[in-house]
C-alpha cells in the first residue's frame, strides 16, 4: 500500500503488520496524551508532587532524555567537527534519537510548569543568574538545531526526494551542516551543563551543591561530560534494539565498536572526575555546612536512598561500564557491549534521579525528616508517553527514510528469477549491489 | 528627597514564650489571604506561610522536653543578597530588596517552575496545587490590600509587606520619610499572645530586634547574643529571622553537626 515511499533496495514489513506497531505505541501515546490532558486543565495536583518535590518524575525525565538525547551533538561533534567519517553510517539516528529525546523533554516541560501560558516568561523576563534560564534558552535553539539536522533526512524520502526543489534543499543542508553540527555541539555543552548546574548552584541544598569554577559548579562539567559519555552508549544501545526488532543487521559492527570505544574513553574519564567529585564533596564540601557522607544515605524510609545507590552508580553503572567499553574483547562481545551500554545507559539516568529527587528527599533542617515520593499514574503516564512517540517516530522514520546507510549492503535483496526479470526490469536495478550506499548520499563530502 | 538609610527588617522569636498556640499561623492566614482547602489535612499539599514546628530533645520521660518553633520566611541575604531563592528563579519573579531586605515575590509573573521550592531549605515556599477557593461569603472578609494568588505559582511570607507600603503611605501623608518601630509590624507580632515574636529594622540600634539579638553586620549578621541563633547558620543563607532559648539543645537543634562535633543522631 505505502510501497512508493519505502526506500529503494530495502525491504519493509507488511503495511498490516506497520500498522498494529503503530497502533500499540498509539494506544500507550494516547493514554498519555489523556493524563497529560488532565494536567492542563486540572493542573498539578494530579500529580503527587508536594511542597518538599518542587521537581519530580517529570524533571528527572526532562534531565535523563536531555543527556540521553546527547549521543545527537557528541556524535555530530566527532563527525563533523572532528572529522570520524566512519560515524556518518550511525549519525543519521543519532540525529533522530537526539531529535526524539529533545522534543519529548520540551514536550515535559511544558506541562510541568505550574501556569503554561506564562511559560514564554522565561525568555521575556529572563534571569540571567538562573541555570534554568540558560537551560531554557539552549534547549529551545538546540531543539532548532536538532529540527534542521533531521529535515535534511525527511527530504530524502524517495517521494520527496523526486521534487527537484526538496532534493536540492536538502543536498545544500548538507553541505552546511557542519555549523550546524557546530553550533549543536557548543549549544549542548551549556544546556547539558547548565543542567548540571541546576542542583549545583543549590547552596543551602548540602546535597547537591557543589563549588566550581566561577559560575560554574562542577556538576555542571560532570553532566555535560557524562551526557557525552552516555549519550552515544543509548544511540548504541536503541541502534540494537531496532535490529532485534527488524531481525537485520543495520549498521557494521566496526561502526557500533568505534562508537563504543569513543564512549568507553569518556565514560572512563568521567568517571573518575565523579569519583574525585563525590570525594571531595563528602570530605569537604558537605562537613563545612555539618552533615557526613552517611547522613545523606541512612534513616530513610526503605533505604530507598541507601548507599547501595551510590555504589550502584559509581561502581556498577559507572566504573564496569567503562571497563568493558574500553576493551576490545568487551565491544566485540555481543553480551558484554549489550551489558556495558545498559549500564552506562541506566547509570546516567540514575545520576539524574539522584541529583534531582534525593536532593529535595533528603532532609535539611535537622528537625525534619526523609521526605517520601511515589509517582501518581498520571505523572508515570506522561513519563512514558515520550517512549510511545519515540517508537512511532523511529518506526515512521525507518520504514520511510534512509535512515541507515549500510542496510541496502548489509541486507541484499535475494536476485530474483530470470521470467521476474523480464517482468520487472526495473526491479533488476535494484538487485544490483550497490555501488554507494544511498545513505552516502547524505556525507557532504560526497553529496 | 534624602537618601534614606537602607532598612534590614528582621524577627526575633522568642521559644522560651511560644507555647505553640498558633495563633500567629492563624492571623498570618487571615491577614494574607492564604487559601485552604475543606480537607487541608495533608500539610505537605497545604499552603501556609508560616508553620509552627515541634521539636523535642528526643529523650524519654521525665527528661522528655519539647519546645515549638514558627518558621516564617526567613528572608535570606545570602552573600550580598544573594538568597538561596532569588537567584534561580529563571523569571526574575522574586527579588531581594536591598532597601528593606525583604524577598518578594511576584506572583504575576511566576509561572510555575518550583525550583525556588527546590532551592529553600527552610520549605517557606509553597505552590498553589489548586485553585484558592472560599467557603460562600468568606470571599467577604477577604484582605483588600493583599492579591489573592493564582493555581500553579508559588507563594510566601513577605513580612507583611503591604503593612510596611500602608504606613509608608501615612507617613508620606504626614510629610514623614521615617516610620517609627510600632508603625510597621507583622500580623504574627500582633497575633502572638505571649508576646514571643519581635519585629523591627536590624540596621537600627533603637529597635528591639537590634538590641535583642545584636545582630554582627560585618560577620553576615551572626547574632551576638549567646542565646540567640538562626537556622541554619551555616549554609550561609544569612536569614534574618533570629530565634533565642536558653535551652542549649534548642540552640543546637537549629543546625547540622558532625558527630564529632557532638551531633545527636536522628532517629
Amino acid at each position: 500500500m505505502d510501497s512508493a515511499l519505502i526506500p529503494e533496495g530495502v525491504k519493509r514489513c507488511p503495511t498490516w503488520q506497520f500498522l498494529l506497531w503503530i497502533g500499540a505505541a498509539g494506544a500507550v501515546l494516547l493514554w498519555g496524551v489523556f493524563a497529560m490532558l488532565l494536567v492542563y486543565i486540572k493542573g498539578l495536583n494530579q500529580t503527587n508532587m508536594n511542597n518538599a518535590y518542587g521537581f519530580a518524575l517529570w524533571i528527572w525525565a526532562d534531565l535523563a532524555v536531555i543527556a540521553l538525547g546527547g549521543g545527537a551533538f557528541f556524535t555530530g561533534f566527532l563527525r563533523y567537527l572532528i572529522g570520524i567519517d566512519k560515524l556518518k553510517n550511525i549519525i543519521n539516528f543519532a540525529v533522530l534519537i537526539g531529535f526524539i529525546c529533545y522534543s519529548s523533554a520540551l514536550l515535559i516541560l511544558a506541562f510541568d510548569v505550574g501556569q503554561p501560558l506564562r511559560a514564554w516568561f522565561i525568555f521575556w523576563h529572563a534571569n540571567v543568574h538562573s541555570m534554568l534560564t540558560e537551560v531554557a534558552f539552549c534547549l529551545t535553539c538546540y531543539f532548532f538545531v536538532l529540527c534542521i539536522e533531521y529535515i535534511p533526512l525527511v527530504l530524502e524520502n524517495r517521494q520527496i526526494s523526486k521534487v527537484p526543489f526538496f532534493h536540492n534543499l536538502s543536498h545544500n543542508m548538507h553541505e552546511i551542516m557542519a555549523i550546524f553540527a557546530a553550533t549543536g555541539a557548543f549549544l549542548s555543552f551549556f544546556h547539558q551543563g547548565s543542567l548540571g548546574g541546576v542542583p549545583g548552584v543549590m547552596f543551602a541544598r548540602p546535597f547537591g551543591f557543589r563549588e566550581g569554577i566561577l559560575v560554574w559548579p562542577w556538576t555542571f562539567f560532570l553532566f555535560t561530560w557524562s551526557a557525552a559519555a552516555c549519550g552515544p552508549c543509548f544511540t548504541i544501545f536503541v541502534t540494537k534494539l531496532t535490529e532485534k526488532i527488524v531481525r537485520k543487521k543495520l549498521v557494521k559492527d566496526d561502526v557500533i565498536e568505534l562508537l563504543a570505544k569513543i564512549s568507553g574513553w569518556m565514560l572512563t574519564g568521567y568517571i573518575v572526575a565523579k569519583i574525585i567529585d563525590t570525594w571531595y564533596w563528602a570530605a569537604v564540601t558537605a562537613p563545612a555546612k555539618g552533615f557526613s557522607l552517611m547522613d545523606f544515605y541512612t534513616n530513610n524510609p526503605g533505604s530507598a536512598y541507601g548507599i547501595w545507590i551510590l555504589v550502584t552508580e559509581i561502581v556498577l553503572c559507572g566504573v564496569l561500564p567503562a571497563l568493558i567499553l574500553i576493551t576490545n574483547k568487551g565491544r566485540q562481545n555481543q553480551i558484554t557491549l549489550w551489558t556495558a551500554v545498559i549500564l552506562a545507559v541506566l547509570g546516567v539516568c540514575l545520576n539524574r534521579w539522584v541529583m534531582i529527587l534525593q536532593v529535595l528527599s533528603a532532609p535539611v533542617l535537622p528537625f525534619e525528616n526523609w521526605f517520601p515520593y511515589f509517582p501518581s499514574w498520571q505523572e508515570i503516564a506522561t513519563t512514558v508517553m515520550p517512549l510511545a512517540y519515540g517508537v512511532i517516530m523511529i518506526s515512521i522514520s525507518y520504514r520511510y527514510l534512509p535512515i541507515f546507510p549500510q542496510e541496502q549492503e548489509l541486507n541484499p535483496i535475494a536476485a530474483p528469477s530470470s521470467q521476474a526479470l523480464k517482468a520487472e526490469p526495473e526491479a533488476a536495478e535494484l538487485q544490483a549491489p550497490p555501488e554507494e550506499a544511498p545513505g552516502a548520499e547524505l556525507d557532504p563530502a560526497k553529496a | 528627597m534624602k537618601h534614606e538609610k537602607a532598612k534590614k527588617f528582621g524577627m526575633v522569636i522568642d521559644l522560651d514564650k511560644c507555647t505553640g498556640c498558633g495563633s500567629c499561623m492563624v492571623a498570618c492566614m487571615a491577614e494574607n489571604n492564604v487559601p485552604f482547602r475543606e480537607d487541608d489535612t495533608d500539610k505537605m499539599l497545604s499552603v501556609f506561610w508560616l508553620h509552627v514546628y515541634t521539636l523535642t530533645n528526643g529523650k524519654s520521660f521525665p527528661n522528655y522536653e519539647e519546645c515549638y518553633l514558627p518558621r516564617p520566611c526567613m528572608q535570606c541575604e545570602g552573600h550580598h543578597g544573594h538568597s538561596p531563592c532569588v537567584s534561580v528563579c529563571p523569571a526574575t519573579a522574586t527579588d531581594y530588596d536591598m532597601n528593606t531586605g525583604i524577598v518578594s515575590q511576584i506572583y504575576t509573573r511566576c509561572f510555575g517552575c518550583r525550583y525556588c521550592m527546590g532551592a529553600c531549605p527552610y520549605h517557606v515556599r509553597q505552590n498553589n496545587w489548586w485553585d484558592p477557593l472560599w467557603p460562600d461569603g468568606m470571599e467577604k472578609s477577604l484582605n483588600p490590600n493583599v492579591s489573592v494568588r493564582m493555581r500553579g505559582i508559588v507563594e510566601k511570607c513577605s513580612f507583611c509587606f503591604h503593612r510596611y507600603q500602608l504606613a509608608l503611605d501615612q507617613a508620606y501623608m504626614e510629610n514623614r520619610r521615617e516610620l517609627e518601630e510600632h508603625e510597621y509590624q507583622t500580623a504574627c507580632t500582633q497575633a502572638c499572645p505571649a508576646g514571643a515574636i519581635t519585629f523591627g529594622d536590624l540596621n537600627n540600634p533603637a529597635h528591639a530586634v537590634h538590641q535583642i539579638a545584636k545582630p554582627d553586620i560585618r560577620h553576615g549578621g551572626k547574632p551576638g547574643n549567646p542565646k540567640a541563633f538562626r537556622l541554619l547558620e551555616r549554609l550561609g543563607t544569612n536569614p534574618k529571622v533570629y530565634y533565642i532559648s536558653s535551652r542549649e539543645w534548642v540552640r543546637r537543634a537549629g543546625d547540622n553537626y558532625l558527630m564529632n562535633e557532638g551531633k545527636v543522631r536522628r532517629s
